[in-house]
């Protein structure tokens, strides 16, 4: 039961990404090409919403449903990490029109072939993980 | 109502419930960030014996698999009971002129020639299914998240790492959009 919320947070999140067509190949396509504003208003308005939501948070000293004060932690400092590992990511999310959350999303929503591109995710993050420690982090 | 709920949804519909799940999720006490999974699942499957990453207590992330469990769902009620039959995502005239020069139909909800099993047996559909959920697995865990991770939490919370991972998750976007798809596309 303790895991039924977070069953429907996920339902709640799948159903959004669905119809909103952020799932779709064609919005994607459509973003990267600067043609919408669809995409940039759903990311940005979710961004400018979720710093208030963070910043009521932390003034508060919010606690969570566990009881203790909902914390933060600040991501380390690197450059070539987040830049390679984040252009190496879009050019895959351009490609396949899905990033990790719409791979899952597409599955339920009727698109069977996307079971194919959520292994090939799985293997591209296997990969990682034996030659990171080669990569420049 | 009925007729709103069945419409595709606007962004500042959407963009406000993807604000509300990264802030239920912190109220349970958790983080929201996607990607995670997919070292879950090389950790279920016995990473561990081959690399360090996957050696972590993968039990305390039972609750995002969880979580993309119910995403599924989700994409599977928006569209048997939310969305009309045959839908058309309708992108701007000028995304549809250029698919259009790139030999690919504007046709229901993903291009069906690129997206279906049968797209697996043309070198065109494995580049982009296989190569294409490659390179976001890899880079996302590389890049330490993915959209979910970086552009909304991290964002969120300021974070400048997330910054430099989103202008890369742009630069990577645009580069095959741009340059490398079309070459792609006319395999």
């Amino acid at each position: 039961m303790k895991f039924l919320k977070y069953l429907l947070v996920g339902v709640l999140f799948g159903i959004t990404l669905a119809k909103a067509e952020v799932v779709s190949w064609y919005r994607i396509f459509e973003m990267f090409r600067f043609e919408s504003f669809h995409m940039y208003g759903v990311i940005g308005s979710a961004v400018v919403i979720g710093i208030i939501v963070v910043q009521i948070i932390k003034r508060k000293h919010m606690n969570s449903i566990e009881g203790s004060e909902i914390s933060f932690s600040d991501k380390a400092m690197s450059f070539p990490r987040y830049l390679i590992g984040g252009t190496i990511f879009g050019l895959g999310w351009a490609m396949t029109g899905a990033c990790p959350g719409p791979m899952f999303i597409l599955l339920g929503y009727g698109f069977p072939v996307f079971v194919v591109v959520v292994l090939s995710a799985t293997m591209g993050t296997f990969v990682y993980g034996l030659i990171r420690h080669k990569l420049p982090h | 109502m009925k007729e709103f709920i069945m419409q595709p949804w606007p962004w500042y519909v959407a963009g406000p419930l993807i604000a509300l799940t990264m802030f239920l999720l912190l109220y349970f006490g958790k983080n929201f960030g996607v990607s995670a999974n997919l070292r879950t699942m090389c950790a279920i499957g016995g990473g561990g014996k081959f690399s360090d990453f996957f050696r972590f207590d993968w039990k305390s992330q039972i609750w995002n698999l969880v979580f993309v469990l119910g995403t599924i769902i989700g994409g599977f009620i928006a569209h048997h009971f939310m969305t009309p039959a045959n839908p058309m995502v309708d992108i701007s005239d000028s995304t549809v002129l250029a698919l259009q020069e790139l030999g690919v139909e504007h046709k229901g909800f993903l291009p069906p020639e690129l997206f279906s099993f049968d797209a697996l047996f043309s070198l065109r559909g494995l580049i982009m299914l296989v190569g294409g959920g490659f390179l976001v697995g890899f880079g996302t865990r590389y890049a330490g998240g993915c959209t979910s991770g970086h552009a909304i939490s991290g964002l969120s919370d300021l974070q400048i790492p997330s910054l430099i991972a989103v202008v890369g998750f742009f630069i990577g976007g645009l580069l095959m959009t741009w340059v490398i798809l079309p070459y792609v596309l006319a395999l």
